[in-house]
Formats: C-alpha cells, sequence, structure tokens
C-alpha cells in the first residue's frame, strides 16, 4: 500500500518534471537560453508544493513553515530573473524579500507562542 | 567607544558591498549613515569589543567556513536520501545536550550550525543552565553525555576558539 | 573562458534547484512540523543559496554577483534562526510530535 502511493507521487513527479523539460516554452521574456526558463518552471511546481501545504496543513504551525518555504523560494525566482534580464533590481528585490520573510516569520512565531508582539 | 567603531566599519562595508562598483558619491552618503548609525545604536551591538581585534579568531573562523559547508552539503544529501525513500526511515526525538560556550553569539552560532547539520535541528536553548534541546530525526542514544559526544563536540571545539 | 563560467553556473543552479524541490518534497511527504521544518530549513536553505551562487559565478564580480553573494550570507544566517523561533513557538502552542516519536526531553522537563 505504501510502495503503492510512493509509485503514485512518484510517477506524478516525474511526469510534471517531462512535461516541463519538454514542453516548448513561449518567449516571455527574451531569455538567453530556453535553459532559464524551464528553471522558471521546476521552481514553479516548488511553489505549488508549498501551496498545497498551506492549504492542507492539519495546524497552524504547518502553515507558518511553509509560508517561510515560500519566502526562501522566491529570493530563488529572483536569482534566476536577474541572469537572463541582467537587471540587478531584482536582487534587491530578493534582499528585501528575504528581510521581510524573515521578520515575518518571527512574528508569527511570536503569535504563535502566544505572546503580545511587544516583548 | 570601540564597540561603536567596530559597527561603523561593519555597516560601511556592507554598504559599500551593496553598492558595488565604488563611486565618490556613494561613498560619502555611506559615511554619513553609517556613522549616524554607530553614534546610535553602537553600544547595543558588543559587548566585549576587544574581541575584534584578534587575528587569531579570524583564522579559525576562515577553518569554520569549509568545515561548516561541508557539513551542510551532506546534511542535504542525507534528507534527500530520507524523503525519497519509500519506506521513510525516520526515528524522531527531541534530545537534550550540554554545551560549555556561554556567550550569546557562541550560542546563536552553535544553534545555527547545529540547524544546518545532517539530522539535527534546535528547538531551545537554556542558556543559564547550558543545555540545547535538539530534535533528531534518528535518535541513536538518549543518554545526554552521548548525545552530546555524536552532535555537539565537533563545533564547539572550533566556536570556542573563536567566540569565547 | 565565458563558456566555462556559463557551464559551472548551469551546474549550480541544477543543483540548487535539485536540493528545492527534494526539499519542497519532504515538506509533503515528513508527517509532522518539526520533521518538516528538518527538511525545509536544510534543503530550501542550501539550494536557494547553491541558486545565487550560480548568479554570482556567471556574472562575475559585478553589481549582481556581489548582490547575489549578500543575498546567500544572509539567508545562511537568519533561515536557522525563523526555523529555530517557529519550531519553538509550535511546541509552546502545543503541537504534539509524531506518536511514534521515541523521545520528548522538552516536554519531560516542564516547558
Amino acid at each position: 500500500m505504501k510502495n503503492l502511493k510512493w509509485l503514485i507521487g512518484f510517477g506524478i513527479l516525474a511526469a510534471s518534471l517531462l512535461f516541463i523539460m519538454l514542453y516548448p516554452i513561449p518567449s516571455l521574456l527574451n531569455w538567453q537560453s530556453g535553459f532559464l526558463a524551464h528553471c522558471f518552471f521546476v521552481l514553479m511546481l516548488c511553489f505549488a508544493m508549498c501551496f498545497f501545504r498551506v492549504m492542507a496543513g492539519p495546524t497552524p504551525a504547518d502553515r507558518a513553515v511553509a509560508i517561510d518555504t515560500l519566502g526562501i523560494l522566491i529570493v530563488g525566482f529572483c536569482a534566476i530573473l536577474s541572469i537572463p534580464t541582467g537587471r540587478d533590481w531584482y536582487l534587491d528585490i530578493a534582499i528585501a524579500w528575504a528581510l521581510q520573510s524573515f521578520i515575518g516569520a518571527l512574528a508569527l512565531a511570536k503569535y504563535l507562542e502566544g505572546r503580545g508582539f511587544d516583548e | 567607544m570601540k564597540s561603536k567603531i567596530v559597527l561603523f566599519i561593519i555597516g560601511f562595508l556592507v554598504w559599500s558591498l551593496l553598492t558595488w562598483p565604488l563611486d565618490l558619491q556613494h561613498l560619502i552618503v555611506g559615511l554619513i549613515v553609517s556613522a549616524f548609525v554607530a553614534f546610535i545604536t553602537g553600544d547595543l551591538f558588543s559587548q566585549r569589543p576587544h574581541h575584534f581585534g584578534h587575528i587569531t579568531r579570524y583564522l579559525w573562523f576562515c577553518y569554520y567556513v569549509p568545515v561548516f559547508l561541508w557539513e551542510c552539503l551532506k546534511a542535504n544529501i542525507d534528507v534527500a536520501i530520507r524523503v525519497l525513500n519509500p519506506r521513510l526511515p525516520i526515528n524522531p526525538g527531541i534530545v537534550k545536550v550540554k554545551t560549555t560556550l556561554r556567550s550569546d553569539t557562541g550560542l546563536t552560532f552553535l544553534a545555527n550550525s547545529i540547524t544546518l547539520t545532517p539530522g539535527t535541528f534546535c528547538v531551545d536553548i537554556d542558556a543559564e543552565k547550558g543545555v540545547l534541546y535538539v530534535h533528531w530525526i534518528d535518535v541513536k542514544t538518549q543518554d545526554i553525555d552521548k548525545a552530546t559526544e555524536l552532535i555537539v563536540s565537533k563545533f564547539e571545539k572550533i566556536l570556542k576558539k573563536i567566540f569565547e | 573562458m565565458s563558456n566555462i563560467q556559463q557551464l559551472i553556473g548551469y551546474i549550480f543552479i541544477i543543483l540548487g534547484l535539485g536540493f528545492d524541490i527534494f526539499g519542497c518534497i519532504g515538506l509533503l511527504r515528513l508527517p509532522d512540523v518539526y520533521n518538516r521544518l528538518q527538511a525545509t530549513t536544510k534543503c530550501v536553505t542550501l539550494g536557494t543559496c547553491s541558486i545565487l551562487f550560480g548568479t554570482f559565478i556567471m556574472k562575475g564580480l559585478g553589481t549582481t554577483g556581489v548582490k547575489a553573494i549578500l543575498v546567500a550570507v544572509f539567508l545562511l544566517l537568519t533561515s536557522p534562526v525563523a526555523a529555530h523561533a517557529l519550531a519553538r513557538g509550535a511546541h509552546k502552542s502545543g503541537v504534539k510530535l509524531w506518536p511514534k516519536s521515541v523521545v520528548d526531553k522538552y516536554e519531560q522537563d516542564g516547558n
């Protein structure tokens, strides 16, 4: 039973990765190579997994963990976007997002502890 | 006073890295801003600023970085193997370990290193008793001394040279 | 020279994407909050740092490269702290460990 579930999950993952790698990506931006566009969509797959955990998480703590993970993934997203476009302000966004995600995670943790924010 | 100077130097360094192709305007603004910040919040930065003058601490830090990165890579491969295994071979629990570090910076770095090494993850610190509560994904022993030997001792020796 | 740079950058980016995916699979598969934090805080942090390092190698010592290194150092310093705070908050808010867990010394000590 457990093996069957693992096999189904692995099949879905492999199929979606294969689809991303084989599907011809339309030129959204001026990508230097199509490869980076594929990387972009692999990160989208990670986002989908995090969103699943945000929706399905049985406790509030699960959702907080998933949101923290999402924040770190967005930093990688900005880094990949900055390569083909050559705009360095994408990394400024990454710095700001990393800071904001860190502070947000701390605030969520305080909230979970059940204490006030003024400590 | 010394603490303010250290904070000023670090702030100015980070500023010049942020605006990397060095240029006079940015440098002047950075000087003013980091002097202002250091003047206001300098005393909170470090209680023992004379530690920043010791060369040996920097050398030990240079030794610590590759050790830490290597452990981090091993941790990632370990997690990947566990997650991809169909039987999900985990055996989790929260164990207690002792530490002899006392300074705040040292404890913070120890907790961060424990979090990014294979299978272990720091939940809480009791600084007065010198006790760390560590979530271990594969509990090998519940004895406090053996767990200390397995988890902490590798980093403690180096961090003691750096931060104590 | 430039081609070798690009190739090494791509290798680091692929490695990082792989670790990101493993971390997210861990987020889905593992049974309770603490184990999920184990997976995500390690894999996603090092994966994203690897992507940023790949960016640094492809772009060289320009504005973009130096900023990428700064972000990577910042992530390596802050992400464990956030994970630690979340774990403590989860334990204080009464989330139990997985029923098959071996031991919980933290609860035994009355925290």
